[in-house]
């Protein structure tokens, strides 16, 4: 009775999740499917909780009320700009779980396992432990602790692919050969290592294809570990978890026009790629504010197009602002989102959502681009590689063949940067130097806010 | 596990990367940050098999390995569900008076 009860629960929760996704597909209807996934997840807890195996509660209860407060304090607490972080930190602590039960089930039965389950609880544990040192360094190179630059050494693939292949290898032996103790944690502990390797070469810039991996694999770590304890929810919640990961991934890289592998071990924004980018001329026209202003107070449509650099400058809701000020003169204002502007998947339509920016405003690279010809003023906020015309025109460039938001289209366009150094890609961007193009420097939330005043008086 | 649990278990994922594919290919990119940490959430589950663990008491190391995996993943699905929503209540259609306007 009491098993029938439990299985019903997963069976609820498994249908619940589904539908919580399939609510996603429309900004409407995606609250009322968490809602329904919240419930799923909390009936699939009560129904564990009348496991016959259990004995004690004490550590049960302690774990569920001290992460609930972790979980509740960072979910309600964290800033939208430190979304990838926090993503980071929770796919490292997914894996990790997964990764520690694999480990308590192999202890448990000392190592004798049937060849199927230890071949599951292999991948999990495999998985799981390179998905947490993976993303922990993905979660650092994000918060800036270490350098968001891609760490690179002579013969770095070759020691990664050995290292791989002998962490296979001791896995494969234990399939056949179980009880192990020593190579097993052996296994484990060169999984923890690979994860660092796997992530140290890869740039702040390709992090929206790492974070999605990475994604992937603490869901397909989850959907082991209910091959190993042979549970059908967790099978379920995992595989949609790995196959969400791995959608988006491959959307990444198609955003990129580049192939997994070149992102995963090409290294890329290294100095050795950087100078193959055509030489540029020209100068880069600095324009005056007022000038600016005006003619965005008198254009007809005004495309903003942010990246990364919005994020660090906190500068939405200034976007926002301006955008009112521009629309309340009759502007129409839109934005170009490109997908992989940022450090995450759909980080920019958080950030600008955050600041009450309407979803119907924003537009994604396709609807956009046929649109810039028509477009008075394109203002490019810290955007830079995804606008990049050279990936259009310049068929040498590493970056060549990645769809990009044409804002060179537009009748005029306003560069808002930082400084006058490369993006992270470390590419030239021969935007900069068209006549057509006016350059802003400095901080953009600041650039912003005197631009509201100014286009207020203009 | 029986040869019968463990084709019935792969009947199981195979369907779940199918259906996973026809909904999560729908999801459009204005929303992939939220699809993120749902699916984020959602894979806490595993919180079920750290629940068991912990509590079974099979042994002092394996009720530890539990304790902290329980931890982990309540995190995750807290923090998950607490911070998808906070993310989907932001994402707004424009004012309906705006909208009249235009047309």
């Amino acid at each position: 009775m009491r098993t029938y009860f439990i299985e019903l629960s997963y069976l609820l929760a498994s249908v619940l999740f589904i539908l919580g996704l399939k609510g996603l597909s429309h900004p409407e209807s995606a609250k009322r499917g968490m809602h329904l996934a919240e419930f799923g997840m909390l009936m699939a807890i009560i129904g564990t909780l009348m496991h016959y195996e259990i004995v004690t509660f004490t550590w049960i209860i302690t774990g569920l009320v001290l992460g609930s407060l972790v979980g509740l304090a960072m979910g309600l607490w964290v800033p939208m700009t430190a979304m990838p972080q926090r993503t980071a930190l929770s796919h490292a602590f997914g894996a990790f779980a997964a990764a520690l039960v694999g480990i308590s089930e192999f202890y448990r039965h000392g190592g004798h396992l049937e060849t199927i389950t230890m071949a599951a609880l292999g991948f999990e544990v495999m998985l799981g432990a390179l998905t947490t040192t993976g993303s922990l360094l993905a979660f650092a190179k994000l918060q800036g602790l270490v350098r968001g630059t891609p760490f690179t050494y002579k013969g770095q693939n070759i020691f990664n692919m050995a290292l791989l292949a002998t962490t296979v290898g001791i896995f494969v032996y234990l399939i056949f050969v179980p009880g192990s103790m020593p190579l097993f944690f052996t296994m484990v502990g060169l999984a923890f290592i690979f994860g660092l390797l796997l992530v140290m070469p890869i740039g702040a810039a390709d992090m929206p294809v790492v974070m999605s991996l990475l994604n992937s694999y603490a869901g397909l770590a989850s959907a082991a570990t209910g091959f190993v304890l042979s549970n059908n929810v967790l099978i379920i919640a995992g595989t949609l978890d790995g196959f969400s990961g791995f959608i988006l991934s491959i959307l990444m890289c198609r955003a990129m026009n580049r192939s997994m592998t070149n992102v995963l071990f090409g290294a890329f924004g290294s100095a050795a790629v950087s100078t193959a980018g055509a030489e540029q001329t020209g100068t880069m026209r600095e324009v005056s504010m007022e000038d600016i202003a005006t003619q965005m107070a008198y254009a007809k449509q005004v495309v903003f197009v942010p990246g990364y650099g919005m994020a660090t400058a906190q500068a939405q809701h200034a976007v926002r602002e301006l955008a009112d000020t521009l629309e309340k003169r009759g502007v129409t204002v839109k934005y170009g989102i490109h997908p992989v502007a940022g450090r995450m998947p759909g980080h920019m339509n958080v950030l600008l959502a955050e600041a009450n920016v309407p979803y119907s405003s924003l537009y994604e690279l396709e609807q956009i681009n046929p649109e810039f010809p028509q477009t008075d003023v394109a203002v490019v906020i810290g955007a830079n590689d995804v606008v990049n015309p050279d990936a259009r025109d310049n068929p040498g460039s590493p970056i060549a063949g990645m769809p990009i938001l044409e804002v060179d289209h537009a009748k005029s366009v306003v560069v808002l940067k930082r400084g006058q150094g490369k993006g992270f890609s470390g590419l030239e961007n021969p935007l900069f130097f068209k006549p057509v193009t006016g350059m802003l420097y400095g901080d953009a939330k600041e650039t912003l806010t005197r631009l509201i005043r100014a286009v207020q008086q203009a | 596990m029986t040869a019968a649990t463990l084709i019935s278990a792969f009947y199981v994922f195979a369907l779940a990367a199918f259906l996973g594919y026809q909904v999560i290919s729908r999801v459009p990119p204005l929303l992939h940050t939220p699809l993120m940490s749902a699916t984020n959430a959602i894979s806490g589950i595993s919180l079920v098999g750290s629940i068991v663990t912990a509590g079974a008491h099979y042994n002092t190391v394996s009720t530890i390995l539990g304790f902290t995996a329980v931890f982990c993943s309540t995190t995750n699905v807290v923090g998950g569900f607490v911070i998808t929503d906070r993310m989907l209540r932001m994402f707004k259609r424009k004012p309906a008076a705006k909208q009249e306007i235009k047309k």
